[in-house]
């Protein structure tokens, strides 16, 4: 392990951009349960819906995790039923397939633990731009803000935590069959 | 009785869900003057709450005033007609135009009325004491009814009670809001409402929530890997038969069944959460106590004329297509719990929800897409000189023994589709509300 900090947070950083780049390649080439394989097994996977507040009411800005509706609030036995679903073909939201585009950038690694050197879990901060065509005309784009939580595990890391924050409050996209 | 709707042979004219000038002419013959639901009591539940809604195109605000009272107000101020509220929830006292300034209360301690112009900069000075501030408050709604937790709406105040209006399809949005237990009401909405952008007519929406089985085989791959609450396969526990139960004359219709006077055995609904199991279980025991023999009915999804649609059971949500032009809706949904329901059990009810419905509802993503591409392939000029076909069941309907209006067509039909659009149909061509609405017991009474 390096001993110069400003060394360990870019070795740090990289190994983490990787990791997104990985899984970005992942999800755009339809490797859904591969994809499954980087998440925990108690993965926490949650995107609440943004509301429209009055300045200084920012607490009422974004439902609540564990209470209120939300576009996602589940773990991985249901994002494992959606890869299923995928791979039935006849779900016909993604029956041809679309075609997605997962840029991942502005990634910060806001928190090391137990520390930058030897990692064993970092909480990280991202923006994504989700570009989708379906079938000939119908496209979106979502973008929005990642806060996630890896942990190492063996060799690698996984997602224990993901937070999307979808900078829409009407979704203006017929349905979200992708994932983020 | 309407060129396009041919009801009587089940055929209905692609042009009403493309058409720009039908759409225009529904906003003023359906959307003006039907009862639309607008919200629920729990979103807007301490004096000040107010929430934004819609109605047809138009933006409201319902608000619940110091008072207690409910409101719903055009959401537009009267000088130049800049929305006077943008926020999606909050709690004021006032609503203040960004425009020019001119401010509205929603406190009956400021204004006699809630809704009323208040502040107007310059009155004196520019304005020279002389506008009529008792004359140009926020627009009101003709009519509100406030029904179970449940916020509905009218803009035209000659407009039939909403209890005549909603008719015997009364008692399938009872099941849907009132408690697991059988008591009354007591059902709550989840913080947080759904809403989303779709390219299809909003009555492609109705239409298939009045009661569609036949489209099931559409669902066929949530089916194949279950989703449902006590684990294998199937979105949801089994259910008993289900009938399509339609309004004929009011244009409401579900899938449910027919009224029964006792209840039947317990089948587990929650296996895979055993707090959960346990619980639906007990109350169980409570409904068969609470509800003897009455009468009571159980209904799975149901729409009321025009544009709410509902699930009684599971899931239980309430669903707004609200128009957005000929070929986009944005729909709005609300999820349903009972208030008084334990965390575990409201936990598990909402995750279930959200794998079931909405943009990431693993059920409804396959209806969207179908509803999306019938109307794209509906705009064509070729494609617009054909009709849809309603023709299942036609001249199969018979009465419901218990439930006076009603007439069912068996699990599949499209007898719900036709009641729906014959309801259109008269909306769209009666100007009055002369003969719109069947002769109830209700009315009869007042006559007296």
């Amino acid at each position: 392990m390096p001993t110069d900090p400003t060394l360990a947070a870019l070795l740090l950083e990289h190994e983490i951009r990787q990791f997104y780049f990985v899984e970005a390649d992942l999800l755009d080439e339809r490797r859904f349960a591969e994809w499954l394989d980087l998440l925990t097994d108690d993965v926490r996977y949650f995107a609440p819906i943004a509301r429209n507040i009055r300045r200084g009411e920012e607490a009422s800005e974004l439902t609540r995790e564990g209470f209120d509706a939300a576009w996602f609030d589940e773990g991985k036995v249901t994002l494992r039923q959606r890869v299923e679903q995928l791979a039935t073909g006849i779900h016909w939201a993604e029956e041809p397939q679309s075609r997605t585009s997962h840029l991942v950038t502005n990634i910060r690694v806001l928190e090391a633990l137990p520390e930058v050197a030897a990692a064993v879990e970092v909480r990280v901060r991202s923006r994504f731009l989700v570009y989708r065509n379906r079938l000939a005309d119908e496209t979106d784009i979502l973008v929005g803000k990642r806060s996630d939580t890896l942990v190492r595990v063996d060799a690698g890391w996984k997602l224990a935590r993901r937070e999307i924050q979808l900078d829409q409050s009407v979704l203006l996209a017929k349905n979200l069959t992708l994932f983020f | 009785m309407h060129p396009l709707v041919d009801a009587e042979n089940g055929t209905i004219s692609r042009e009403i869900f493309v058409n720009p000038d039908i759409y225009a002419e529904e906003q003023e013959r359906i959307f003006a003057r039907s009862w639309l639901f607008v919200g629920h009591e729990s979103l807007i539940a301490k004096p000040g709450d107010y929430i934004t809604s819609r109605m047809g195109e138009e933006s409201v605000v319902v608000t619940r005033g110091r008072q207690g009272g409910v409101h719903v107000l055009l959401n537009s101020c009267m000088h130049r007609g800049m929305k006077v509220c943008r926020y999606d929830q909050g709690n004021t006292r006032l609503f203040t135009c960004p425009y020019h300034g001119w401010s509205y209360g929603i406190d009956g301690k400021l204004v006699e009325r809630p809704g009323q112009l208040v502040g107007v900069p310059g009155f004196e000075q520019h304005y020279h004491g002389e506008l009529d501030r008792t004359a140009w408050g926020l627009r009101h709604v003709g009519r509100i009814a406030l029904y179970k937790g449940t916020i509905w709406a009218n803009w035209d105040a000659d407009a039939p009670d909403f209890l005549d209006w909603l008719g015997g399809m009364r008692a399938f949005l009872d099941f849907a809001l009132d408690h697991r237990d059988g008591s009354e009401g007591s059902s709550e909405a989840i913080g947080g409402i759904q809403k989303w952008r779709l390219n299809t007519n909003w009555k492609i929406v109705a239409e298939n929530f009045i009661g569609d089985l036949y489209h099931d085989i559409s669902h066929r791959s949530v089916d194949l890997v279950g989703i449902g609450p006590s684990g294998g396969k199937g979105r949801r526990d089994a259910q008993r038969p289900r009938m399509q139960i339609g309004f004929p004359g009011l244009g409401h219709g579900g899938l449910g069944e027919t009224p029964h006077n006792s209840e039947p055995d317990y089948a587990p609904a929650w296996a895979l959460y055993p707090e959960v199991e346990a619980y639906y279980r007990e109350l169980h025991e409570k409904r068969v106590r609470n509800l003897g023999d009455r009468p009571r009915v159980t209904m799975s999804v149901g729409t009321i004329f025009p544009n709410m649609s509902f699930h009684g059971r599971q899931p239980r949500t309430i669903l707004m297509a609200h128009p957005c032009g000929p070929t986009q809706t944005e729909m709005w949904r609300i999820y349903l719990v009972d208030a008084d329901a334990p965390e575990a059990v409201k936990d598990a009810a909402r995750h279930y929800y959200l794998r079931y419905s909405g943009p990431a509802g693993m059920t409804e993503q396959d209806d969207m897409e179908n509803w999306t591409y019938a109307t794209e392939a509906s705009k064509g000029v070729i494609a617009r000189r054909l009709h849809y076909n309603y023709q299942m069941g036609l001249g199969h309907a018979r009465p419901v023994p218990g439930l006076p209006g009603a007439v069912q067509n068996g699990p599949m039909a499209e007898e719900n589709q036709r009641i729906f659009y014959n309801r259109w149909a008269q909306f769209m061509t009666q100007a009055g509300w002369d003969g719109l609405m069947p002769t109830t017991a209700r009315a009869l009474e007042d006559a007296d």
